[in-house]
């Protein structure tokens, strides 16, 4: 082989092989815009007024809405939120601000350990620990376990934001004659506030979508739930019921589920993100 | 660059920074610091995450320990799963998942890596930026609907186009032979391969930014092409970080139970054929937890439970392991 | 302007929270269970929920092996299953919550082969044997002779059957095992009876819904499923040969039929099985299916709303099972459970 030719099948596999890196980009890219156009298509298209304000029809009929598990979803990711966001952002503010060498490391062990325990293994956790001691599914038992699921990325970004923050902003403060809580309470934490709050958003966006761990904690329910203590109707598990029924209508409104669930996902993660780079921009001029 | 948030933290300086009740804080600082309050806190809440994660451990070990005592090591070695007869064997499920995660890895691999590589070596940042923010937007899409995805979707177009295909040019292979009826150890392995491509993309892409640029000169004033720099110094430089990426893509799609309960088939068995249905540790707990009706069999799937939970922490760590060696994680991609 | 968004999220969120506890005080029973009454039960529940408002009964219709677990945890205020519990799971109740637990008929229903055969557009017909070997695994393709023989004129296709079943624990499951183990010995022998069997072939759709989706979605299928389901989804199902040897499409007037002979001599505590049984007109895939109430319920409000609702079901309820496809309950099987409502506590 002469150098030429040699040389021109290395520029051949070098075009080859960048054209390709540049088609897997464009497929895995397109992948998201069909899901986003499919679902918009048959989601907003099955989507209407009843959807939001009634209740599901009794199985087979047509018509109704979910209503219920619109707000089963928000009560119970509000519960996710008051359970996994304070013990997570305290536990983070101790690794950033407080943690000792051995205790820390267990601490920061664990959290990483509890991030990577399937959604699933966690709703036998929260039905072992809730349901069955309570002797009854519940919307807390479900808000229990996506808390749960909540805390280990509380924990690391708060723990990650705050380790941004200049150390001379602590210093300056200290040296003022301020207690290290003040201190941390209304100047440091206050100045990683956008990156802790994004990190909750995006948190808040993971779990949303959550249903494995819903089946055996929440269960469902087909009427409005008063309190945390009945079965809760929410909007993924709504979605995998209707999905695997036969009926065409439930099909349906599975679809418009889906779709309002996911601009919501799509809606925080964007948020998130916005909020994020914002505050990295002005923090950076 | 500081001077901006100093003044953004003395203007909300002047706002009172907590939210606990003044009487009660009052009381409590009759008696103590508030340096020591907070630290109070702030380490209970610490020992309130390791004592949950333990506690999880605990319960999953206790519950389970029927199945344990009773079927030992054989629990992970027998095949049948017949609740009737008591008897409890978790090889399908195992192959199942592992299969199925194998399936998606051999597609999301490639794929992924190469993508990442258009994104770190060749993309405009802005361009990268933009494509990566879309594929890391792909991991928020919640299971349940990749699930309804698979079910109306991508099975009738696999059966359609990709199955006589297969069919055609594969078929004397054990792994594309007999029939195909839709839900399939395939099915679930496509799905999860898109599933867990944001993870291995953003990651990867992340581990080879971090590759210096003097790696990339140099290689390419020696007169190598781009090709053969990307591929022969800059991944190799990158190569834990991206193995990293591939473990925690791993791990994820052993743990997913949602979109794969809706596509595999729900069949226990151990067939070479990917066209045939399977079943996974996660699905079966999906579908059985509730109405397991006694207690060997509540514990034979709560060590299910503790089998998957011992896989994915073992992969994880490996990739944690290989990861942090390279680079860092961002929030989005844990 | 951030700090607004936070605020009034926070709004929000408090306002979501107490919504729903604004509405009026309710009595909330929930119960789980059985699938094959599942569209029955929700519009019992449904229609009695708006006569009387004050009540609220929340079914989830997860299998009769979920609804038989959960009721003997404890963890659902009754349970519902197609297959009476067996003696063992009346022991494990009786330890675990010290009580006994009833069984109550509700309604009957059948149980039908449902099909999915591209170009078959009229209804087939089964015998026991066609039925046990597809599901034994010995009959594979359509135009078995074992199916071809009785269905003359049909032109079957020579493709693969693809056999779907229930993947959860199921009642449907229990009368359609329950009935093979009756018409075959290898299946009695090598299967059983049972709500959730050690399948020989076959694919798993969760719930008579996912079974009837199975089946719908994929050519050359057979599955089983309540009656109501395969009428509401327009599935195509076939008449089956009962023990006079006569083809009976599954009607309400078959189902009765079956349930005729049982009806007189009903045990105490109603656990009987109606399937195969005699007559030229009796359906022979017919069930009664059961709530399982516990005999001791604490919660007093709870108490009267599950026998007010046991009265209004055998007496107005029985009304509605036609329009559904259920078949009403026996006349004396119903003066039978007004008596037995008695025991609960």
């Amino acid at each position: 082989m002469t150098e030429a030719t040699r040389l021109r099948s290395r520029h051949m596999v070098n075009n080859v092989m960048l054209g390709l890196t540049g088609l897997f980009t464009i497929i895995i890219a397109g992948a998201l815009l069909f899901i986003l156009g499919y679902l918009f298509i048959n989601g907003a298209r099955n989507l209407d007024f009843a959807f939001f304000t009634q209740l599901p029809k009794p199985t087979g009929e047509t018509g109704g809405g979910m209503a219920n598990a619109i707000v089963g979803s928000a009560k119970i990711l509000g519960m996710a939120t008051a359970i996994g966001v304070p013990i997570g952002f305290l536990g983070g503010v101790y690794l950033a601000e407080y943690g000792n060498k051995s205790f820390a490391f267990a601490v920061r062990y664990l959290t990483d350990l509890l991030n990577g325990v399937p959604s699933i293994v966690i709703g036998i956790f929260a039905f072992t620990l809730v349901v069955l001691k309570a002797k009854h599914f519940s919307a807390f038992a479900g808000g229990m376990a996506l808390g749960l699921m909540m805390i280990p990325i509380s924990v690391r970004s708060t723990e990650e934001f705050l380790r941004a923050v200049p150390n001379g902003l602590r210093e300056g403060a200290l040296a003022l004659g301020t207690p290290k809580w003040r201190a941390l309470a209304t100047v440091v934490i206050p100045a990683a506030k956008d990156g802790i709050i994004t990190g909750i958003m995006l948190n808040l966006a993971r779990v949303a979508g959550e249903t494995a761990p819903l089946l055996f904690t929440s269960l469902n329910n087909r009427f409005w739930s008063p309190g945390i203590n009945q079965p809760t109707s929410t909007l993924p598990v709504m979605i995998y019921t209707y999905a695997l029924s036969p009926y065409d209508d439930w099909h349906r409104q599975a679809w418009a589920a889906g779709f309002v669930l996911l601009m919501l996902i799509l809606t925080i993660n964007v948020s998130a993100r916005m909020i994020l780079s914002r505050s990295r921009y002005s923090g950076g001029r | 660059m500081h001077s901006s948030e100093t003044l953004k933290v003395q203007g909300e300086a002047r706002v009172p920074g907590t939210k606990r009740n003044p009487g009660a804080r009052a009381f409590a600082l009759r008696f103590f610091s508030g340096d020591e309050i907070a630290r109070a806190l702030v380490t209970i809440s610490a020992a309130l995450i390791l004592l949950v994660t333990v506690l999880l451990v605990y319960e999953l070990w206790i519950n389970s320990h029927l199945a344990r005592e009773k079927f030992g090591w054989h629990f992970l070695t027998t095949q049948v799963w017949d609740p009737n007869a008591g008897q409890f064997g978790a090889l399908a499920f195992v192959f199942g998942t592992v299969v199925t995660s194998f399936v998606a890895l051999l597609i999301a691999v490639p794929l992924g890596v190469g993508a990442a590589i258009f994104l770190s070596e060749l993309a405009p940042p802005k361009l990268s930026n933009a494509l990566t923010f879309c594929i890391e937007l792909l991991a928020a899409v919640p299971s349940v609907i990749y699930g309804l995805l698979g079910v109306f979707v991508l099975m009738p177009l696999i059966k359609q186009y990709l199955h006589p295909v297969l069919k055609g040019t594969l078929g004397w292979t054990p792994l594309f032979s007999g029939p195909f009826y839709g839900p399939s150890m395939l099915v679930a392995g496509i799905v999860l391969a898109v599933m867990i491509l944001p993870f291995i993309v953003s990651v990867s892409r992340q581990v080879l930014l971090a590759v210096p640029n003097d790696q990339r000169e140099g290689a390419l004033a020696l007169g190598a092409t781009k090709w053969e720099s990307t591929w022969k110094v800059v991944v190799p430089f990158a190569q834990r970080g991206i193995y990293g990426s591939v473990f925690l893509a791993l791990a994820r799609s052993l743990g997913e139970t949602m979109a794969v309960t809706m596509v595999i088939g729900n069949t226990p068995q151990i067939k070479a054929s990917l066209f045939a249905p399977g079943y996974s540790i996660a699905a079966v707990i999906a579908n059985e937890f509730t109405e397991a009706t006694y207690d060997l069999y509540v514990h034979s799937l709560i060590e299910l439970g503790l089998v998957l939970f011992a896989l994915t922490i073992i992969i994880n760590g490996l990739a944690r392991l290989l990861v942090s060696s390279t680079a860092k994680f961002s929030v989005s991609s844990t | 302007m951030r700090m607004k968004t936070v605020i009034s999220l926070r709004l929000m969120a408090a306002a979501v929270m107490l919504a729903p506890a604004m509405l009026l005080a309710q009595t909330q029973v929930t119960g789980a269970g059985a699938t094959f009454p599942g569209p029955m039960y929700t519009k019992w529940f449904d229609t009695y929920h708006t006569a009387h408002p004050e009540v609220q009964i929340n079914y989830q219709a997860i299998g009769s092996g979920g609804g038989i677990r959960q009721v003997t945890e404890g963890t659902v205020d009754f349970g519902a299953t197609d297959g009476p519990m067996n003696d063992t799971q009346l022991g494990d109740f009786k330890t675990k919550r010290g009580n006994d637990v009833l069984h109550f008929p509700t309604v009957m229903g059948a149980v039908v082969p449902i099909y999915n055969v591209p170009g078959v557009a009229t209804a087939l017909k089964f015998t026991p044997a066609a039925l046990a070997g597809i599901y034994l695994g010995t009959i594979t393709k359509w135009n078995d002779p074992a199916i071809a023989g009785p269905n003359k004129g049909v032109k079957l296709p020579a493709s693969d059957i693809v056999v779907v079943h229930r993947s959860d624990g199921s009642g449907t499951t229990y009368i359609w095992t329950d009935y093979l183990s009756k018409v075959s010995d290898t299946w009695k022998g090598k299967v059983g009876a049972n709500t959730s069997p050690n399948w020989p072939v076959g694919l798993g759709g969760a719930q008579n819904a996912g079974v009837a989706g199975l089946v719908k979605q994929t050519e050359g299928s057979i599955g089983y499923v309540e009656l109501i389901y395969a009428v509401q989804t327009n599935i195509s199902y076939g008449s089956v040969q009962n023990a006079s040897g006569e083809f009976v499409s599954a009607t309400l007037a078959g189902v009765s039929a079956a349930a005729a002979a049982a009806a007189a001599k009903m045990p105490e505590d109603f656990r009987v099985s109606i399937t195969n049984a005699a007559g030229k007109t009796a359906y022979p895939i017919s069930s009664f299916t059961w709530l399982l109430v516990p005999s001791k319920i604490a919660d007093a409000g709870k108490k009267k709303a599950i026998v007010d609702f046991l009265k209004w079901a055998l007496g107005d309820g029985q009304n509605m099972t036609e329009a559904l496809s259920y078949a009403k309950l026996p006349k004396e099987v119903v003066a039978k459970e007004l008596k037995a409502i008695s025991k609960i506590q």
